[in-house]
């Protein structure tokens, strides 16, 4: 189908913008309890304003959004490093705690099996998911940028990524597989514009004598690195994340994947960093492609 | 191929790798299972019968009855896994971890409000032993 968007004689599906997100189980709590005006939550929530109003006025097809399961959907019985969520619809899981009063999240099919056929012949061998029940790592970060619409206002494609069982994929490869996802979005015939959210981190520790760690240095050279020198970002070893932003930090590694999703030179067009939400140091980048 | 494990040298930390997982299979299983309204409610009714049905060793059944979190974590358990018998208990990830580091609730949220845990002493097993 060729409509008054192509170009070049073909329409395909872009990358429009990348979304890094903490995604604290803390904040999804804060919103469904109307606690976000509190002194404690004012502070976070007012970082995520902008982006908000980004989001609305970008109004994307669809978003792809790198989470971690959170021993929900996935426990010891089979861990995928990658798996993608190509189902119409991904009901909202019961955590322990009941399931988040959040609206379900409609997949995008199309564009999903698209991806996972052209990432599987790219040679990322990822799981696929027909069914699939979506935990805090997805449903947060939605919250954090839409708000608390009857509807969620587009679909989602979720990419988890295993960060529960060590060793995680390395950075590297998640930054390669960002690359990958932005070649199977470019190949899709349908003119979409695509969100990529990687989401987790920053710095924390929810385990042990250790728990509570922050580390704000390395939390804001990661930011840093991140935007403008992503090699450098990528080639951060595991035992890094895991001894400098804390046990559960290593989650840091989804930012990649939203990261290589992008061109190798991203305009910045927001950043936030507050400390804590709970036990955690949250982090938000708003990038889009720097196109010359 | 050997595969490095510079990791066990962070302090009061245990990283979930295949030695941990297999250890606490079991036990992490049983935590999941709690995951469904239906399973918290008969746990709670009978928490002994109710641990009959997972094959875990008498230290982990002990760790789980006495809620010694560090112990469970120790004996192969992940965070996020325990985190569902916290839940079980109405416990928040930031009292599980108040609790974890022997903090009371209050304590524990002021350390965070002023920023956390500090990185530095926090690096290796080397620096927790020359202080205590
Ligand atoms: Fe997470």
């Amino acid at each position: 189908m060729v409509t008054a968007a192509s170009r070049n004689g073909r329409v395909s599906a872009k990358i429009v913008g990348g979304v890094a997100t903490s995604h604290v189980p803390a904040i999804g709590a804060a919103i469904d309890q109307g606690k976000t005006t509190d002194d404690y939550w004012a502070p976070l929530f007012k970082g995520f304003e902008k982006s908000q109003k980004w989001v609305k006025d970008l109004n994307p097809d669809v978003a792809i959004v790198v989470y971690n399961d959170h021993a929900t959907a996935f426990s010891l019985e089979l861990i995928p490093t990658f798996a993608l969520g190509c189902a119409e619809e991904f009901p909202i899981a019961d955590e322990g705690w009941g399931a988040r009063p959040v609206p379900p999240v409609c997949g995008h099919p199309d564009l999903a099996w698209h991806i996972a056929q052209s990432l599987i012949l790219d040679e990322f061998d990822l799981t696929i998911a027909n069914r699939l029940e979506v935990d805090h790592g997805l449903t947060v970060p939605l919250s954090l940028l839409f708000g608390q619409p009857a509807r969620w206002p587009c679909p989602v494609i979720p990419l988890c990524v295993n960060v529960v069982q060590y060793p995680p994929p390395t950075g590297n490869r998640c930054y390669n597989l960002g690359k990958a996802i932005q070649r199977a979005v470019e190949s899709f015939d349908e003119d979409l514009r695509v969100v990529v959210f990687g989401t987790g981190g920053m710095s924390h520790q929810l385990q042990a004598e250790r728990a509570g760690l922050i580390n704000s240095e390395f939390d804001n050279r990661f930011l840093d690195d991140l935007v403008n020198r992503p090699d450098k970002a990528r080639a951060i070893p595991h035992l890094e994340y895991l001894r400098e932003a804390g046990s559960e930090g290593i989650e840091l590694v989804m930012w990649l994947v939203m990261r290589g999703a992008l061109s190798k030179k991203v305009r910045e067009i927001h950043r936030h960093y507050h400390v804590p939400a709970s036990n955690t140091a949250v982090g938000h980048l708003i990038l889009e492609n720097d196109l010359p | 191929m050997t595969l490095s494990n510079d990791y066990q040298d962070i302090p009061g930390t245990y990283v979930f790798d295949a030695k941990h997982s297999r250890l606490g299979y079991h036990l992490n299983m049983f935590c999941m299972s709690l995951r469904h309204a239906e399973n918290r409610d008969a746990f709670k009714a009978n928490e002994i019968s109710y641990l009959e049905q997972f094959t875990m060793s008498q230290e982990q059944r002990d760790a789980v009855l006495g809620r010694q979190w560090n112990d469970m974590l120790r004996l192969g358990g992940n965070i996020y896994y325990t985190s569902k018998l916290a839940a079980t208990d109405g416990l928040t990830f930031q009292d599980l971890a108040a609790i974890m580091t022997g903090s009371s609730r209050e304590q524990y949220r002021k350390m965070m409000v002023n920023g956390g845990r500090p990185i530095d002493g926090n690096r290796s097993k080397s620096e927790w032993t020359r202080e205590r």
